[in-house]
């Protein structure tokens, strides 16, 4: 710890911090553009000078440390003004400069309202301009679906570059020429290649680059704002869910540091449109072979009827992957009070299961801990894909000083170096026979990190394959007092959730895929669209878009989307984090655990609960740890991959393979959304011109 | 006059061979071993005594940089690089070091690196200079081939130099955007904290230095310290190159004590001023980065960094420009504008935005299409921009600005005065001449 | 004064490689960095790219150097647009660089300027046969012989109109033309004037050695206190009389105007003094310059002033001066993009 004086006020703040973070621990406040926490620090805006005694001139205070500042004559702490005249003059003239060329066309500019020049001019600015001359232009670029350019409006703070090159990973943007010439571009205006690009716009402290899906909708301070979770992967990111009226108009991140930082995915963000595309928002019924629309009660009706005519053991239940918490509980207990043991909500046919332990299916090392690894595997993941925000951490861990970091699977870009050592079992195999190198750099590190992801266990012999990762990482240490380094990594929002719950067959009961194959006579359907349904069985499908479950259904009930209602979910770590309704589901649609209350009653089998605030008393009582919002509950992860290694089999010798074909399709929502589409096709074009 | 015994560059004018065998016999190579024998600390001891200070402009002194170099190695290779980005408007003395006596400059890497530890240095040399590099080449290989330098070298001090080339950027020439430009990025000067003492080349300790505060290593070495330090004026001493151009009779180079008068320079070598000693309008003592000094100030002034100073400009890499009362000065400092304009890397917001702004408001000025109260507006740009950049090129290009407000205002008002008096003339002057 | 950019997708080339000339100058180039740094070699190879492409710089040849050196493309595209000496549009056989900047234009260069514009028309236009293409640079660093120009390697300086024109005329001919001074000067001497660097003995190889006298004089055990001081700075000599022997000294110890001042004695060191007035010391022969030249005279003026000030010097490249370099924390990883420092601001998280 460092004393330093700022404005007269003595703090005392850790040596390594720079000048900005002591002035904003001192309670003073330091404009800045170019600083950015999560950033490398570049300089260049010139507009957090401030004065440091004895200094001849004023210094960047973003860039210049607390112990870069020399004691006074006779050991003072150094000492720091922010509002002096000098200070006050300095970031006039930054100012000035900034806006000599850009443009004054705030009105007509989508960053106004929330446009860090427009603010600071006012804070910190004059005026009047008093340039005279002709303003720069500058073409604007094609950077891709997701973000449109006005580069006439760029202060060249490079925020979006090293976004790029630094969390990002991929080396697509750069400035190009020099001086007051100097411009911001991708390679040959070449759309961006990175599912997180839509971040640059976030950062961009002016209206340079904005979003251009909604461009010119709406104005900041028209929006309502609702703190929500997202669902389109299961690492959960903390968003910001923006509306006007009923609509949704845009997704934002909040800054958690457990989860996602402050980045989101584009999928994340841009599926905003098809929050309102291709809805279900009436009940639809099958007559003669084609769906018509109906009313609730004949919905219910035609449900009744097929399922009092069934045995229990034909009926089943199957749970897509973005099902809320409450939801699969009323469907659970709806089930149970049914009789019926065919009960699964893994439609991707993962081996996990509650059964070995909870730590045998959570991601246990946590986001946030893959920063203290220092070693990491990756089994039959591409987490680039499936996790977008895990592999920014696994980035992030390596650019602060890279651990060896090996992956068996699909050799893909995850936009850090690895050591690939094979595509599938055998590799795994090997790696621990101890016939590779790497198996000594796991066993030397002090905190192994072995992810699994569902590439591995999606398969028939997931289970054996599972089983050798838990063996694994007994051996190596991965877990033990203090560090759990087995981490299981998700792809479904709903998935850990449904395995708090115990969504698996019941004894002698049929999981999705056997259901899925004609198994039963009658299939409630909540949400799974990702799997096909022979012809045969009755399908209930409750769900939001006329995607695949709808169009194979005979009744569909028509539910609300996780930004229409308020829903627990539980991401690949184990935390619970509710998510909150921002807006109100189309026409008839209602919410899930209403619509299961409902049709319970019609079923004669009424669930126990009249409101959300009961359905949540029960499921609390019936598994506490869903109380815990916002917090991790750890698993007892020792017994359980000690329970895993104990099961052995026989690995086939398939190559693993990503379950995540098109990221920016994964889900009904996306799959309805017009941008995605957008960005498929285009990655999939990029993805031929790099195979070119 | 100085003696040409003191002169360190004895074959600066190239009529004498560049090569290794002559340079030997002009004292090239005498005897390094036994400096280098000498030790690391009486090297620097007696550099620091010397009193050289940097030539590349800035002028600090050259063994207080080396000693900056940690003493001992963390594990991290040394580094020097000598900084032959020879750019400044007006500079042209590293070229004929090169080219004419690149063996003092090989010696002198040597030296240096010898004295901060470092086993391999990059000469860093501008792109433009073609013939320059192919002759620094040729040296450098020459002192291979006779074991001078090198892995296994009969200095017994494993050392290796190599010879960089940039692309043509002035900015390259600040020492950390060199550095930035060698490891293959943009050229765009670091921030400062970390020093490149600390953080260099590739993360390393590195030391630049200008290319003639090398070359007079081996030299100073030699005949003392005190023989260096005896030459010129107390906290400026020694010789100096000086690179006299503009309106004089004989533009030249040429390696004089410093702080001899301006007179004495140019009566002595540069065979007067053009018209007459009463024709001299202006000079810019430093290269086109300092603020020009008006005849009747400089005239009788000690060429040096102190007395340069005090008259509010600088001596920075002795490139004197001489203007007589034909030149269109105000035409003459915006074209220095419009070349720090050009030559701004555009990383930080005052310099990338206010040289453009100077320049053009300078360019108007000269038609005499502007305000008079636009001067003081323009100085007040300048004074926005000058110490509020990452690097010095900010300084550069406020302080000629400034320099001209200061001494020329008068020219600048005359112009405003004719303009607004005759508003549809042709623009009033169309060169420099 | 341009606007570059870069040349039409019609006039790019299909496809750029590496001649076996390029790549056995990459293989060179890269060498003289360490392993790992081959970035360092981006500009060289740009540059002997541009060579084999013609003088310009296409597309393809920067990604050809991108990949040769495990670039990312918008890394080298960087580079070549920061870069002013790469031309990313074709330039004619002979591309004159002329430098406009003030030392050459107050010596004439807007008449240089003139022909340019009369004989090839506007800047990075190629005339219609295909020989000539121009453009206005900045200050080439041959200020002494302005004006001048810069005709593909070569440096064509002391220009006037009519010997510019000439050697125009001889290029485009095809004549051979003489590189360097148009005016018959050999370098940057002053034309016709030398009155300097006479005295032969500084090239017969007399001086060789002649400095260790120093040395073996200050072997001797110290008898004035001058050779005592400078015999104290020199740590390793264990012999010297006074106790601070031995140990590192600032420059306090060493032999300055300033110090011999503080010390009450003259400022010049008596022996440079002695030497400088011995006739036979001082440079000799120095009427032998060119005919009709004349010497110039010897100066009866000291330029070693009285002291006054204190001799420690200011540091104007270190105006923040806050921290002794030796004290700086390392913060750079260096291994990214920019040499930000990367905070963490204490927000991990776990």
């Amino acid at each position: 710890m460092a004393k330093i004086i700022v404005d007269g006020v003595e703090v005392d703040v850790p040596a390594e911090y720079t000048l900005l973070q002591a002035a904003e621990a001192a309670g003073a406040e330091v404009p800045r553009f170019c600083y950015h926490e999560r950033l490398s620090i570049a300089g260049n805006c010139r507009m957090c000078l401030v004065e440091v005694k004895g200094a001849p001139k004023p210094v960047a205070s973003c860039a210049w440390g607390v112990r870069d500042c020399r004691p006074g004559p006779n050991g003072e702490p150094p000492e720091i003004s922010t509002k002096s005249p000098t200070v006050k003059k300095a970031r006039e003239g930054v100012m000035e400069f900034l806006l000599i060329n850009h443009p004054l066309d705030c009105p007509i500019c989508d960053q106004g309202g929330q446009c860090d020049l427009q603010d600071q001019a006012m804070a910190y600015g004059v005026d009047t301009s008093r340039f005279h001359e002709n303003k720069r232009a500058v073409t604007d670029k094609y950077l891709g679906p997701l973000v449109r350019t006005s580069m006439n409006r760029c202060i060249h703070c490079t925020r979006c570059v090293r976004f790029t090159a630094e969390v990002a990973g991929v080396p697509d943007m750069g400035a190009l020429w020099r001086g007051e010439d100097m411009e911001i571009t991708s390679y040959l205006e070449k759309a961006l290649g990175s599912e997180l690009q839509a971040n640059i716009a976030d950062l961009c402290p002016v209206g340079a680059l904005t979003h251009k899906p909604e461009s010119f909708h709406f104005r900041p301070w028209e929006l309502t704002k609702t703190d929500s979770v997202d669902v389109m992967d299961a690492v959960g990111s903390s968003i910001r869910v923006d509306s006007r009226g009923r609509e949704v108009m845009r997704i934002l991140p909040r800054v958690n540091e457990a989860v996602n930082e402050e980045w989101i995915t584009d999928k994340t963000r841009q599926i905003v449109d098809g929050l309102r595309l291709q809805r279900l928002d009436r009940p639809f019924v099958r007559e003669n072979g084609r769906l018509r629309p109906a009313s609730w009660q004949e919905a219910f009706a035609t449900i009744a009827a097929k399922v009092k005519g069934t045995d229990a053991k034909k009926i089943g239940a199957i749970v897509g992957d973005l099902a809320a918490v409450e939801e699969m509980f009323a469907l659970k207990l709806l089930m149970q009070s049914l009789g019926v043991r065919n009960i699964d909500a893994r439609q991707d046919g993962t081996v996990l299961s509650p059964t070995h332990g909870r730590g045998s299916y959570l991601f246990n090392t946590t986001i946030a801990g893959i920063e203290d690894a220092d070693a990491i595997l990756i089994v039959g993941s591409n987490p680039r894909l499936e996790a977008s925000l895990v592999n920014v951490r696994i980035r992030k861990r390596w650019r602060a000083a890279p651990p060896p970091i090996a992956l068996i699977g699909e050799n893909a870009d995850l936009t850090y170096p690895y050591e690939y050592l094979g595509s599938g079992p055998e590799t795994l195999a090997e790696l621990a026979g101890g016939r590779h190198s790497f198996i000594e750099k796991l066993r030397a590190a002090e905190r192994p990190l072995i992810i699994v992801g569902q590439g591995a266990l999606v398969r028939p012999d997931g289970l054996a394959i599972l089983s050798a990762v838990a063996s694994l990482a007994r051996d190596v240490g991965a877990v033990k007092n203090g560090w759990n380094g087995f981490s299981v990594l998700h792809t479904a929002a709903s998935r850990v959730g449904a395995l708090d719950l115990g969504l698996v067959p019941g004894e002698g009961g049929l999981t999705t895929q056997q259901m899925a194959q004609g198994g039963v006579e009658v299939l409630f359907n909540l949400g799974a669209d990702e799997i096909d349904i022979a012809p045969g069985a009755f399908v209930i499908y409750q769900g939001t878009h006329g995607d695949r479950g709808a169009h194979r259904a005979d009744v569909i009930l028509p539910a609300a989307t996780y930004t229409e209602k308020s829903g627990t979910y539980v991401n690949t770590e184990g935390r619970v984090q509710l998510a909150n309704r921002a807006a109100f589901a189309p026409g008839e649609a209602r919410e899930d655990w209403a619509i299961l209350r409902a049709l319970s009653d019609v079923l004669g089998h009424r669930l126990p609960f009249d409101s959300l605030n009961a359905l949540r008393a029960k499921l609390y009582a019936a598994h506490p740890h869903f109380a815990a919002i916002d917090r991790v509950q750890p698993a007892d992860t020792a017994s359980a991959i000690q329970a895993l290694a104990g099961l052995g089999g026989a690995p086939g010798r398939e190559a693993f393979t990503s379950p995540v074909k098109d990221f920016y399709l994964t889900n009904p929502i996306a799959r309805a959304s017009g941008v995605m589409a957008e960005c498929s096709a285009l990655a999939r074009q990029l993805k031929l011109e790099a195979a070119e | 006059m100085l003696h040409d015994r003191d002169r360190i560059f004895t074959n600066l004018y190239g009529f004498h061979s560049p090569d290794l065998q002559a340079a030997k016999m002009r004292g090239a190579w005498d005897g390094t071993k036994f400096l280098l024998e000498k030790g690391r600390d009486w090297i620097i001891d007696e550099m620091k005594a010397s009193g050289l200070r940097g030539r590349g402009g800035a002028g600090f002194p050259t063994g207080l940089k080396w000693s900056f170099m940690p003493k001992q190695s963390d594990g991290r290779p040394h580094y020097l690089v000598v900084n032959a980005d020879e750019s400044e408007p007006g500079t042209c003395k590293d070229r004929e070091i090169m080219r004419n006596d690149p063996h003092l400059l090989v010696e002198g890497c040597l030296i240096a690196s010898f004295a901060m530890g470092a086993h391999a240095a990059y000469i860093y040399i501008r792109g433009e200079y073609i013939a320059e590099k192919h002759a620094l080449q040729r040296a450098v290989d020459e002192a291979y081939a006779a074991g001078l330098i090198g892995k296994n070298n009969i200095h017994g001090y494993p050392f290796d130099l190599y010879v960089h080339h940039g692309a043509g950027a002035y900015i390259c020439g600040e020492e950390t955007a060199l550095i930035e430009s060698m490891e293959g990025k943009k050229g765009m000067p670091r921030l400062k904290p970390p020093f490149p003492a600390n953080m260099g080349l590739y993360g390393c300790p590195t030391t630049v230095n200008n290319v003639e505060s090398i070359a007079v290593a081996g030299t100073i070495l030699r005949r003392g310290a005190s023989w260096f330090s005896g030459i010129g004026r107390p906290n400026n001493v020694g010789t100096k190159l000086f690179c006299v151009s503009g309106h004089v009779n004989k533009p030249c180079n040429v390696e004089e004590a410093m702080g001899l008068t301006f007179r004495e320079l140019i009566d002595t070598h540069c065979g007067g001023i053009r018209g007459g000693w009463d024709n001299l309008l202006a000079v810019i003592p430093g290269g086109s980065s300092v603020p020009c000094v008006p005849a009747d100030q400089i005239i009788d002034a000690p060429m040096d960094f102190d007395t340069l100073r005090n008259l509010r400009s600088g001596l920075g890499t002795a490139a004197v420009i001489v203007m007589d009362k034909s030149t269109d000065i105000v035409r003459a400092i915006a074209r220095i504008s419009y070349f720090y304009k050009h030559e701004s890397c555009g990383q930080c917001t005052p310099c990338r935005e206010g040289t453009g702004w100077m320049w053009r408001v300078l360019n108007r000025m000269a038609e005499g299409r502007a305000q008079k109260r636009e001067i003081d507006m323009l100085l007040e740009v300048s004074t926005q921009i000058e110490g509020h950049t990452i690097c010095a090129l900010g300084d550069a290009a406020a302080w000629p600005v400034q320099g001209l407000i200061r001494h020329f205002r008068h020219e600048i008002e005359k112009r405003i005065d004719d303009y607004a008096a005759n508003p549809h003339s042709e623009s009033v002057m169309i060169a420099a001449e | 004064m341009a606007v570059r950019k870069l040349a039409p997708e019609e006039m790019q080339p299909e496809s750029f490689s590496f001649s076996s000339e390029t790549e056995a100058f990459a293989e060179q180039q890269i060498a003289k960095y360490p392993p790992g740094r081959q970035a360092s070699a981006v500009i060289p190879l740009l540059w002997k790219a541009q060579e084999q492409a013609g003088g310009w710089l296409p597309r393809k040849a920067i990604e050809a150097v991108a990949t040769r050196l495990d670039m990312p493309f918008i890394r080298v595209m960087e580079v070549a647009t920061f870069y002013t000496m790469f031309n990313l549009e074709p330039v004619g056989q002979y591309f004159i660089q002329f430098c406009g900047t003030t030392p050459c234009v107050l010596r004439g260069a807007g008449d240089i300027k003139k022909v340019l514009e009369k004989r090839i028309g506007e800047q990075n236009h190629v005339t219609a046969d295909g020989k000539f293409s121009w453009l206005e640079v900045e200050c080439l660093g041959a200020c002494c012989n302005a004006p001048m120009v810069q005709i593909n390697d070569d440096y064509y300086e002391d220009l006037t109109t009519e010997n510019f024109e000439k050697l125009l005329d001889d290029l485009a001919a095809g004549r051979p033309v003489k590189t360097g001074s148009q005016i018959g000067r050999n370098r940057s001497e002053p034309f016709e004037a030398v009155n300097t660097l006479q005295d032969p003995s500084l090239y017969d190889g007399s001086q060789i050695g002649a400095w260790r006298k120093r040395f073996e004089e200050q072997a001797q055990p110290a008898a004035t206190g001058e050779a005592a001081a400078a015999a104290a700075s020199i740590p390793q000599d264990v012999k010297a009389a006074k106790p601070t022997a031995g140990r590192a000294i600032e420059s306090e110890a060493a032999d300055t105007p300033a110090k011999r001042a503080k010390e009450g004695e003259t400022p010049v060191n008596p022996v440079d003094q002695k030497e400088a007035g011995d006739p036979s010391v001082a440079t000799k022969g120095k009427s032998h310059t060119e005919e009709g030249a004349q010497a110039a005279p010897q100066s009866s003026k000291s330029y070693v002033a009285s002291p006054g000030k204190d001799a420690v010097p200011t540091s104007p490249t270190t105006p923040e001066a806050g921290t002794p370099l030796a004290q700086a924390e390392t913060r750079r990883d260096g291994s990214e993009s920019k040499p930000g420092v990367v905070v963490d601001k204490d927000n991990k998280t776990s």
